[in-house]
């Protein structure tokens, strides 16, 4: 492994490893803020519960992404040193914003955390709203940054060099919507599945059934809610890709050769020294539909690209298979939930539709990072999209490649203290919650 | 506009070597606390720093995104040269924050909980050392850009002396600050007793370091002497600074704990300041004898207005909540769990 494929390798182990915890740390206060107004609303005791137990996830959560998200701010000037300096006036702008917005969270979390019985109670509820609002702030002004990369605006590149820039006209460069919208919607589907999985799991296991009943509810409604719309938000992207990175587009879809009528090919095995796709479902004129609105426009392939200017297709084009594979499986246990709800109520003590869910525990948070190695792989080999090439930008440093050793057993070893320590929360609830206590138990 | 971004630089890093250093420190002293006081401190720090620990490391975010929007230059020449004691000081920041919140929100209180102790007061230890021995680094002019080998270029730019000398003193100011704002927050006589008494040793040992970066700056012919005293405005804050801990020791006995952080707080702000004034508005000391300049190697002017208007904005909703937030648990102690 050679310095430069450290450098991608630790870059792509560093976010992926945030993703999980900027979701969570994003999404849960939704979750915490529900089931606490319901507290608020109806004095029932399991939903206070609900909301500590909660609440303690979300800490331990929001540390974590906050360290990680640190360790990012970092790592974008130790790995990309050429990159920051040309980008970092420009599309620094949503950098700056941030770090107003991520402070609003940690202050907002501080007053959470400690407030109970402490503040007015609608105050003390507010500050939790205040939590989850300035994280979702963070993560589209974070993207936009990302979706930047992807559609440089804001300033002009001439004879190598950044002239006029314009931060704000960066920020607002024109994929900062789609990309946002979709990163938005995915932190919600994968962050309420996970969460409904594991309520699910404690129902089947038949511990404190109120308790994981309650909080699967919630969890379940918003992640399926957000499984129904993130279909909706892929076809923003995807016609925006189309337009915008043709070469991106190409590769998701393993479309070697450009043409009318183009073919929405589905699985298979592509390989780019013949341009054939063995093995695969092709469903005529799909391709252009889906990105073009119309079932004879002419959609852009990989022959249209210079070599040395394409992405590696076969990664791309199966990460976004993993990706709309898993969007639609979810969407589909969605519809079957809401069913449930309305007009089967019996479905819901079905063990088969919870055992789904269970099954589903993982598959977001799967899709969130098949859909980034799409977005940062798709971009290959620009690091700035037609402008700086990612291998110009990284560090001269050598030896990055015990550096990626050394944060990938760091990263690893977190995970797993991570997952022993909720394994241990919810084994827990009952000796926690179960019993009705006379001094209530503060986080 | 340039001058509001180098204003809310400065004072970025003033805060995070105040707020966050408070918060290494509690880590630190937990260290050099004896076993059978260990639970105790620990608990009485965690009611101190419980709610705010997670903004005081904000001001290393705000810090350093102003470094890469406003001067990329500056943070990718460090970025580049200080790379491995970035990576170490990043490494304490991962260890700490996950160890001190895990400690806290494991659900099973068992023999995890000494793990996690372990790593939270070793981190807290590292953490300042490294950033201290970057902060010395950047005014050695060790670091070279044309260095062509290995050692000279990312080796030799900070692993000397000074710089860890620098990086000894950072820990043992941050040490103190943890020590002086404790003794506030506890009601007990002799809990209190015994924290002025860290505050005390820390005190001297932060001078003792003090003194030891003299020392080796004369060895290493890195000229201190002369910034500090060359000039009337470092004279007059090392002489401010030194009459603030003088004061300091003659009211440990009394109840005036909010003036005894004030004069720490004190201390620490005259530090910087004599740091910074006399290469102002360098902040970087390069080996060829040039310098990276807050004013030479600034963005374009629209980055800079921007810039300096979004952290304006920020200010606003940042600076009234941080301040109820602080006053909030000041009031209350946050009950115990």
């Amino acid at each position: 492994m050679d310095d430069f494929i450290a450098a991608r390798s630790q870059m792509a182990l560093s976010m992926a490893f945030h993703i999980v915890f900027a979701c969570i740390g994003m999404v849960m206060p939704f979750f915490m803020a529900v089931s606490h107004y319901l507290y608020l609303q109806t004095n029932n005791i399991t939903y206070r519960n609900i909301t500590q137990a909660w609440t303690k996830g979300v800490a331990i959560f929001f540390a974590t992404g906050a360290v990680s998200g640190t360790v990012l701010s970092f790592e974008l000037g130790l790995l990309w040193p050429k990159f920051m300096e040309h980008a970092g006036p420009i599309f620094g702008m949503p950098f700056s914003l941030e770090g107003t917005a991520f402070f609003i969270e940690a202050i907002a979390l501080g007053f959470y955390l400690y407030g109970w019985d402490r503040f007015n109670k609608w105050f003390h509820w507010f500050t939790g709203v205040v939590v989850g609002v300035s994280g979702l702030a963070s993560g589209i002004l974070v993207v936009a940054a990302n979706a930047w990369m992807n559609s440089p605006a804001g300033f002009d590149y001439i004879d190598g060099q950044y002239l006029n820039v314009d931060p704000i006209a960066a920020m607002f460069n024109d994929a900062w919507f789609s990309q946002a919208l979709h990163m938005c919607i995915a932190a919600f589907v994968a962050t309420g599945f996970a969460v409904a999985g594991i309520h699910a799991l404690m129902i089947l296991k038949k511990q404190s059934n109120d308790f994981h009943t309650k909080a699967f509810k919630i969890a379940a409604i918003f992640g399926t809610i957000a499984a129904v719309l993130q279909p909706l938000s892929g076809d923003i992207s995807a016609k925006f890709v189309a337009k915008n990175q043709p070469a991106k587009l190409a590769a998701m879809e393993a479309h070697f050769h450009t043409q009318k009528n183009a073919p929405l090919i589905i699985g298979g095995i592509p390989n780019t020294e013949t341009g054939e796709v063995k093995y695969a479902l092709k469903i005529p004129g799909a391709l252009s539909f889906m990105t073009h609105g119309d079932f004879n426009a002419e959609v852009i392939g990989l022959d249209q690209i210079p070599k040395e200017n394409q992405p590696p297709v076969a990664i791309v084009h199966y990460a976004f298979q993993i990706m709309v594979g898993i969007g639609m499986l979810l969407m589909a246990i969605s519809f079957a939930y809401f069913i449930a709800l309305w007009k089967k109520k019996n479905w819901l003590k079905k063990d088969w539709l919870l055992k789904l869910f269970v099954v589903a525990t993982p598959l977001g948070f799967i899709a969130v990072e098949a859909g980034w190695t799409v977005t940062e792989v798709g971009r290959q080999p620009w690091i700035i999209k037609d402008v700086m090439r990612t291998i110009d930008a990284v560090t001269p440093m050598p030896g990055i490649i015990y550096s990626f050793y050394m944060f990938t057993a760091v990263y690893i070893s977190l995970s797993f203290i991570v997952a022993f320590m909720l394994y241990r929360q919810i084994k827990m609830v009952p000796q926690l919650y179960d019993l009705p206590k006379t001094t209530d138990k503060k986080p | 506009m340039i001058y509001v971004v180098i204003i809310f630089l400065w004072t970025a890093i003033l805060l995070y070597l105040i707020l966050g250093g408070a918060d290494f420190g509690a880590g630190i002293l937990e260290l050099f606390t004896s076993d059978a006081n260990k639970k105790k401190t620990r608990k009485t720090m965690y009611r101190a720093i419980g709610p705010i620990w997670e903004a005081n490391h904000m001001w290393l975010i705000i810090a350093i995104v102003i470094l890469f929007v406003g001067f990329p230059k500056i943070y990718t020449t460090m970025s580049i040269h200080m790379h491995i004691p970035l990576v170490l000081m990043l490494l304490g920041i991962i260890a700490r924050g996950t160890a001190f919140t895990f400690r806290h929100y494991d659900a099973v209180k068992d023999d995890m909980q000494e793990v996690y102790n372990t790593i939270f007061v070793y981190s807290s230890f590292i953490t300042p050392l490294f950033l201290g021995i970057i902060a010395g680094s950047t005014v050695t002019g060790k670091i070279d850009p044309s260095a062509t080998n290995f050692l000279d270029a990312y080796i030799f730019s900070w692993l000397n002396g000074f710089s860890f000398a620098v990086g000894l003193f950072t820990v043992t100011i941050c040490g103190f600050l943890a020590a002086v704002f404790i003794i506030g927050q506890t009601p007990e006589k002799s809990e209190r007793e015994r924290f002025i008494k860290k505050a005390k040793a820390f005190n001297v040992m932060a001078v003792v370091a003090g003194l030891l970066v003299f020392i080796i700056s004369l060895i290493e012919k890195i000229p201190l002497t002369t910034w500090v005293f060359d000039n009337w405005p470092g004279t007059l804050a090392f002489s401010l600074a030194t009459i603030s801990v003088v004061i300091l020791w003659c009211i440990w006995k009394t109840e005036r704990t909010n003036l005894m952080r004030f004069l720490a707080g004190f201390q620490v702000t005259m530090i910087l300041f004599i740091t910074t004034w006399k290469h102002y508005p360098n902040i970087v000391l390069l080996k060829n004898g040039d310098a990276l300049s807050l004013l030479q190697e600034q963005g374009s002017e629209k980055t800079i207005d921007s810039l300096g208007w979004a952290l304006l904005l920020g200010s606003v909703f940042i600076l009234p909540t941080l301040v109820y937030l602080i006053y909030s648990f000041q009031k209350t102690q946050p009950k115990s769990v």
